[in-house]
């Protein structure tokens, strides 16, 4: 089973992130992280490999940079990658993103296509479905458990109050939320052997993709300010000394919840 | 005045929410697929309801709604389309986005006639405006940011029969399983919700915070790691990869407020956290602490609230 993983470096959700003059995510911080939720999907790709053989490619698109991201997955157990780097890429919205993703797509051969749910920088959750629309492929999205059932696969999609399981035929699109696996650390090993992994960078040229289709020149949407939202700051912190429970009932009695 | 489409996927909140910002813009013509999604674009102002009726459509995801909607945003050409936020919506509007060969926008808190849209992002902590520069004003409404306003109407409706193609069938849901809340009010809808956290300790001790969500008429949260330890079920969980809330009290126990659980919860009008740790991020963020053991604290806050009830 031939299996692909899309992965996207982003600005650690953990620390604080900005946009830079041009209203784009600074990705120029030292920062820079593989999508936390495309480490799901990794793992997710490689226990499927591990159960039933293949190979799993992995795609990303990005500066030069995001090397660093490819680097990781290869560690993890990826067989090998493709990149998609070139400066005109820079400030393309995710229609345009997805125009790119969809021509490295397909130059390979795929039975599954795997993505985190949402990239943890924009948070869109969108890929995907604009690479079902652009691909002619089905997507099921937002799984929580992936198996494989007689040709096709069988997912569990997540939702507030429940799930739903679904059946597909391959190839298939699915994404992952955190709750599908325990991502693996790369082992000492797995980072030797990663760099010997093949990693083809491939440009818009490649790709067929005339520059002027991509980037922030052809963007379909346009940020026009941002500003950063005052901090929330302390109200009152007591110190429980016998009576926090009390201080807590009567703060919410003067604000009226009860 | 603006033609405003408006996807209804239900009664639900964030579809009320949606109808009402279209409102704001223009007409609205909705798009329900059953009745209770039609009811509520009249209640809340709809002028118009596509009233589509696809056989089987439900046995399917995504594709069979996606192909409906694209064909009527063909036909009716309209000035704007939006969508309630959801995991569908977001779905959909991607599918429409290529279709139509449209710019889109994703959880929008608000759009304004000259299709100027504000979005929250990185967690919360940076508010932008953006315009979509090409195509329609093609957008997801981020639940919670918009105050629903009935205004009811008596929409003209519209029937529209729809056959689902072969193609649409290829991703079928053989199963729903539904895990009901139970009496206490939906988390993404409650005006309360009271969380536990990592000190709870454990899936006996959130009776705990049952009771206390209990006492103030709220839904229980849990942080990541409470979900993760299996202490309360994951659809609980409150933040970035989980439900985002905008209650108007949130109340954090035993939860520090790492940056991943402020995304879901930071837009809360006022929040209380009682956390053991006077170092822990989410009193920075909390109109009201109590640095203390919650054991002590929430039993006397609930003693004290049964008696001033
Ligand atoms: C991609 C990604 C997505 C994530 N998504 C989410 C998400 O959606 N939601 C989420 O919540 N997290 C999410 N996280 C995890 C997040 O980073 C934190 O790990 C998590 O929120 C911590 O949960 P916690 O506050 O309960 O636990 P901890 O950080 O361990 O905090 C426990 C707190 O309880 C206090 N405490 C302990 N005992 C007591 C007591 N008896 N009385 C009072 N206080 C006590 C401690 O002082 C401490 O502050 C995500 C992480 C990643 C990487």
């Amino acid at each position: 089973m031939n299996i692909v993983v899309l992965v996207k470096q982003v600005p650690d959700s953990g620390l604080a992130r900005r946009l830079d003059e041009q209203l784009r995510v600074d990705r120029n911080g030292a920062n820079n992280v593989m999508g936390e939720l495309d480490e799901y999907a990794v793992e997710a790709a490689l226990q499927l490999k591990e159960a039933h053989g293949g190979e799993v490619t992995v795609v990303t698109v990005g500066p030069d940079q995001a090397s660093d991201t490819v680097r990781k997955t290869l560690a993890m157990g990826a067989d090998k990658a493709v990149h998609v780097v070139d400066d005109a890429i820079a400030g393309s919205d995710a229609l345009a993103t997805s125009k790119i993703l969809a021509a490295a797509l397909g130059r390979l051969e795929y039975d599954l296509i795997v993505a985190g749910a949402e990239s943890t920088d924009s948070g869109m959750g969108v890929m995907p479905h604009l690479l079902a629309a652009r691909l002619g492929v089905p997507a099921a999205t937002g799984v929580r458990k992936i198996e494989l059932d007689g040709d096709g696969i069988k997912v569990e999609h997540q939702r507030d109050n429940g799930y739903d399981v679904l059946t597909a035929s391959l190839p298939a699109i699915v994404s992952v939320w955190d709750t599908i696996n325990t991502p693996r650390y790369s082992s000492l090993k797995g980072i030797m052997a990663a760099k010997r992994k093949p990693v083809e960078t491939l440009s818009l040229s490649d790709l067929g993709i005339d520059p002027s289709e991509v980037g922030a020149g052809a963007a379909a949407t346009e940020v026009r300010s941002a500003t950063d939202r005052p901090e929330r700051t302390a109200g009152q912190i007591v110190a429980d000394e016998g009576e926090g429970g009390r201080a807590l009932a009567e703060f919410l009695a003067v604000e009226k919840f009860i | 005045m603006a033609d405003i489409l408006v996807y209804v996927p239900n009664s639900g909140k964030s579809a009320a929410e949606t109808l009402t910002l279209g409102r704001s813009l223009g007409q609205v013509s909705a798009v329900a697929f059953d009745d209770s999604a039609a009811s509520l674009a009249a209640e809340y102002g709809a002028a118009k309801v596509y009233r589509v009726t696809a056989e089987g459509a439900d046995d399917y995801f995504v594709d069979p709604k996606a192909s409906v909607l694209i064909d009527l945003a063909g036909r009716v050409g309209p000035d704007a389309f939006l969508l309630p936020g959801t995991d569908e919506g977001r779905a959909l509007v991607a599918r429409l986005a290529v279709a139509l060969d449209s710019g889109f926008l994703t959880d929008v808190s608000g759009l304004d006639a000259e299709g100027t849209a504000t979005q929250d992002i990185f967690a919360g902590a940076t508010v932008t405006t953006s315009k979509i520069t090409k195509g329609i004003n093609l957008a997801t409404v981020k639940p919670g940011a918009v105050n629903a306003e009935p205004a009811p109407a008596e929409p003209e409706t519209e029937a529209v029969d729809a056959a689902v193609a072969e193609t649409d069938k290829r991703v079928k849901i053989a199963e729903r399983v539904d895990e009901p809340a139970g009496d206490r009010p939906g988390l993404a809808e409650a005006d309360v919700v009271v969380s536990g956290g990592r000190g709870v300790g454990s899936a006996e001790d959130f009776a705990l915070i049952e009771r206390v969500a209990d006492a103030l008429g709220g839904a229980v949260g849990a942080s990541r790691a409470a979900t993760d330890a299996g202490y309360y079920p994951h659809k609980f969980q409150v933040g970035q990869t989980g439900t985002t809330v905008s209650p108007q009290l949130y109340v954090a126990a035993g939860i520090s407020g790492a940056i991943q659980h402020r995304a879901g919860m930071q837009t809360s009008r006022v929040i209380v956290a009682v956390n053991k740790d006077v170092d822990a991020p989410i009193f920075g963020m909390s109109d009201f602490g109590v640095v203390g053991d919650l054991f002590q604290v929430l039993p006397q806050a609930l003693e004290e609230i049964e008696k001033r009830k």
